[in-house]
């Protein structure tokens, strides 16, 4: 947190914008819920295990959309599904993020031509942060998008509303 | 199991009714996207319905319309936790249409493959039930191990997880120089961690206070219902086609078959499916043993073909993936592309028979019962 | 061990009429029809006779067989009328080690049959499946609707060779 331990340097006085200090609380503890869909959920579970850690960027799984703050769907979207993907979005207090992980989530992936069952792209019913993609993506590549989400956080403004 | 009897009666100034409870889409012990809908009657289950289709990818349509070696990367991803299984079952089975042989080499890579991934996919299986009974650690030390297993295949296949590597007629690749080697190495650093898998999850009393005579599979229910696999094995009959109906050369390995004793509980409970699955890796273990020694040097492309144009026929060929019984159903009408392409997955039919499992147990119970199946959405919906 | 002519033989000879068409000699099974009404009588036989124990269904799928005539709308698409849709029905003993492959054709426009959900248990969800895909309608089943589509799917079956994909299905563009 490269603001803050700069400016240690004159006994425990640090100057910072009220913005800032509450966008790195944010960032640093981005709580997910637990929501696999298919082949992406694998490698999204490999992530959290020991290897590629997830825990020490502060993500952790919660069970319920309403204690979380990201919902990284991972995998295809069908028809039959998206509408409850909807209503888990809803369910999310504000502020809220989606990382849309996997080729399949992104814009329908390998099924996109003959799939009749296959939501073309979860952003045709909520909106999204980041887009990871591969088929599926490294543990890196999702540690990569996690970063991605916190530079944006980081960005943000209290007074200036985000869409 | 609470029977008729040991329900404590109402007073007769209570009103009770049953509940419908839905175990949703979205829950973290379903192993994907899965709705249970649980008639109960107070905490006693009545009726379990499972809903499926939340990932139905459309399989079968899009082998219609692809040629037979482009099929091979949607076969992967069907079964997602099973990968080199998939394609393993349908390049036998085009194999059959086609009537060619494979050079020996191709065939032991491909047993050394499906070993392999026979032993990922039980860790999986493995550590997720683990987490769903309540026991974190085993989870990430199944994960641990799997990391070792996968960075072999991204040395031979150049993926993690959906390989796209066994192709009608050989493999995409040959084996790296370094590849025996260091699966050599795997297998003495392996057994021990089944011991240690052992001494932390199979022996351990709350684990079996919560498996033992839960979701008891009689035989007989078992094989009307067509149950395969390790499922069936754990209700008692020694039924494997690696030596019932032998494809590939698994006719030269020398391995033991596991059935179902009953030794915690009763034959046929969810401790004995999920013991079924460590004494598998076991038997796995040895296979590779045999198989890395007598790997024979050869050409792996010699026999793939140019243009893979099955006369008119169909087949239906079937391969033990590490949850049961995979049978792939070809129909090919004489051109470039399959007529009709079906999959029966182990998982769709053994879904089937929670009803019938989970009559009379209590609502933690039909989380093991679940998880000792082992089912892959992937695989249910195709 | 019995092969699928002696088992053609045996039924054969119960039967009579409703066994027919034994097809042998292509790649790589051999098979023979059955008529669509007495399916259920002649599976209850197959399972329980001393010398043919056939306690596994192994497979059971519905195939759009694409022989009737074509009509060409303008856009390119086509519909189908006549013609026949069948449906394999894979049988294995575990006990006597044999396989046998039973056929059923019924016509596009009435495809009807009989339910061997009594008979083997797992034909139940195997029947839902050929129901909500292809669109046969299996007599005396105990719960037939639809499986892996949602249950508001008013497009067809999809594995039709003329199926054709809806525009938007409760607000999302279906298409890519």
């Amino acid at each position: 947190m490269g603001l803050l331990d700069k400016q240690l340097n004159d006994g425990n006085i640090v100057i910072t914008k009220v913005e800032d200090l509450l966008n790195w609380a944010r960032l640093s503890s981005v709580w997910q819920v637990g929501f696999g869909l298919a082949c992406c959920a694998i490698e999204m579970m490999a992530t959290s295990a020991s290897h590629y850690d997830f825990d020490r960027f502060g993500v952790i799984p919660r069970p319920s959309p309403r204690q979380s703050d990201v919902i990284i769907i991972s995998g295809t979207v069908t028809l039959k599904m998206a509408l409850r993907v909807k209503r888990l979005y809803e369910q999310m207090p504000d502020p809220k993020y989606v990382i849309s992980m996997g080729s399949c989530s992104n814009c329908g992936g390998p099924y996109w031509e003959h799939g009749y069952h296959v939501l073309k792209g979860v952003d045709r019913v909520i909106p999204v942060d980041v887009y990871v993609p591969g088929c599926p993506p490294r543990p890196e590549a999702l540690l990569e998008g996690l970063l991605k989400l916190q530079e944006k956080i980081r960005n943000e403004s209290i007074v200036k509303k985000s869409a | 199991m609470l029977t008729e009897e040991k329900i404590p009666t109402k007073p007769d100034n209570v009103r009770t009714e049953e509940m419908v409870l839905n175990m949703g889409p979205q829950h973290p012990s379903t192993h994907g996207v899965l709705r249970l809908e649980l008639t109960l009657q107070g905490e006693i289950i009545k009726e379990c319905r499972p809903h499926i289709g939340y990932l139905h990818r459309c399989f079968e349509k899009h082998a219609e319309a692809m040629t037979y070696p482009q099929v091979v990367p949607y076969t992967d991803r069907m079964d997602y936790l099973a990968s080199m299984y998939n394609e393993f079952g349908y390049a036998v089975a085009v194999e059959k249409l086609l009537g060619i042989e494979i050079p020996e080499r191709v065939e032991y890579i491909r047993v050394i493959m499906g070993e392999f991934q026979r032993i990922a996919s039980h860790l999986v299986a493995l550590g997720t039930y683990g987490a769903d009974i309540g026991a974190m650690t085993p989870f990430l030390f199944c994960f641990r191990d799997r990391e070792k297993i996968l960075s072999l295949f991204e040395l031979v296949s150049g993926a993690r997880l959906l390989y796209n590597y066994i192709w009608v007629g050989g493999v995409s690749h040959d084996l790296h120089p370094d590849f025996v080697r260091l699966a050599k190495e795997f297998i003495p650093y392996f057994r021990p961690k089944i011991k240690e898998l052992n001494d932390l999850l199979t022996g351990n009393r709350i684990f079996i206070e919560r498996t033992a005579n839960v979701g008891v599979l009689p035989l007989d229910t078992a094989i009307n219902f067509g149950i395969s696999g390790p499922n069936l094995r754990a209700s008692g009959l020694k039924w494997d086609l690696r030596r019932d109906d032998p494809y590939s050369i698994y006719d030269k390995f020398d391995f033991d078959i596991p059935i179902g004793k009953g030794e915690m509980g009763t034959v046929g409970d969810c401790w004995d499916r999920y013991y079924m699955r460590v004494l598998e890796m076991e038997q796995s273990l040895r296979i590779l043993e045999q198989a890395l020694d007598q790997i024979p040097e050869g050409d792996v492309s010699s026999a793939i073909p140019k243009r893979i144009k099955p006369p008119a026929g169909q087949v239906y060929s079937r391969v033990e993936n590490p949850r049961g019984e995979l049978g792939y159903f070809i129909i090919s009408n004489g051109t470039v592309n399959p007529f009709r392409i079906k999959v029966k997955g182990p998982s769709f039919v053994h879904l089937g028979i929670m009803n019938e499992l989970c009559k009379g147990h209590m609502i933690a119970d039909v989380i093991a019962i679940l998880g000792s199946i082992d089912i892959v959405l992937g695989e249910v919906d195709r | 061990m019995k092969s699928t002519e002696e088992v053609f033989e045996i039924l054969k000879g119960r039967f009579g009429d409703a066994i027919s068409e034994l097809v042998t000699g292509q790649p790589a099974e051999s098979y023979f029809s059955v008529s669509p009404k007495e399916i259920n009588k002649i599976c209850f036989y197959l399972r329980d006779t001393e010398e043919l124990l056939f306690d596994n269904l192994m497979n059971l799928s519905g195939v759009d067989d694409d022989n009737g005539e074509k009509k060409t709308a303008e856009d390119g698409s086509f519909t189908t009328f006549g013609g026949t849709l069948s449906v394999f029905y894979h049988l294995e003993s575990t006990s006597l080690k044999h396989k046998v492959t039973i056929r059923v054709s019924v016509p596009r426009e009435t495809p009807e049959l009989e339910s061997v959900a009594e008979v083997w248990r797992c034909a139940d969800w195997h029947e839902r499946e050929a129901y909500d895909l292809i669109g046969f309608n299996f007599l005396n089943h105990p719960d037939l609707r639809r499986i892996l589509m949602p249950y508001d799917w008013e497009a067809g079956h999809p594995l039709r060779k003329d199926y054709k994909n809806p525009e938007f299905y409760q607000g999302m563009k279906v298409p890519y």
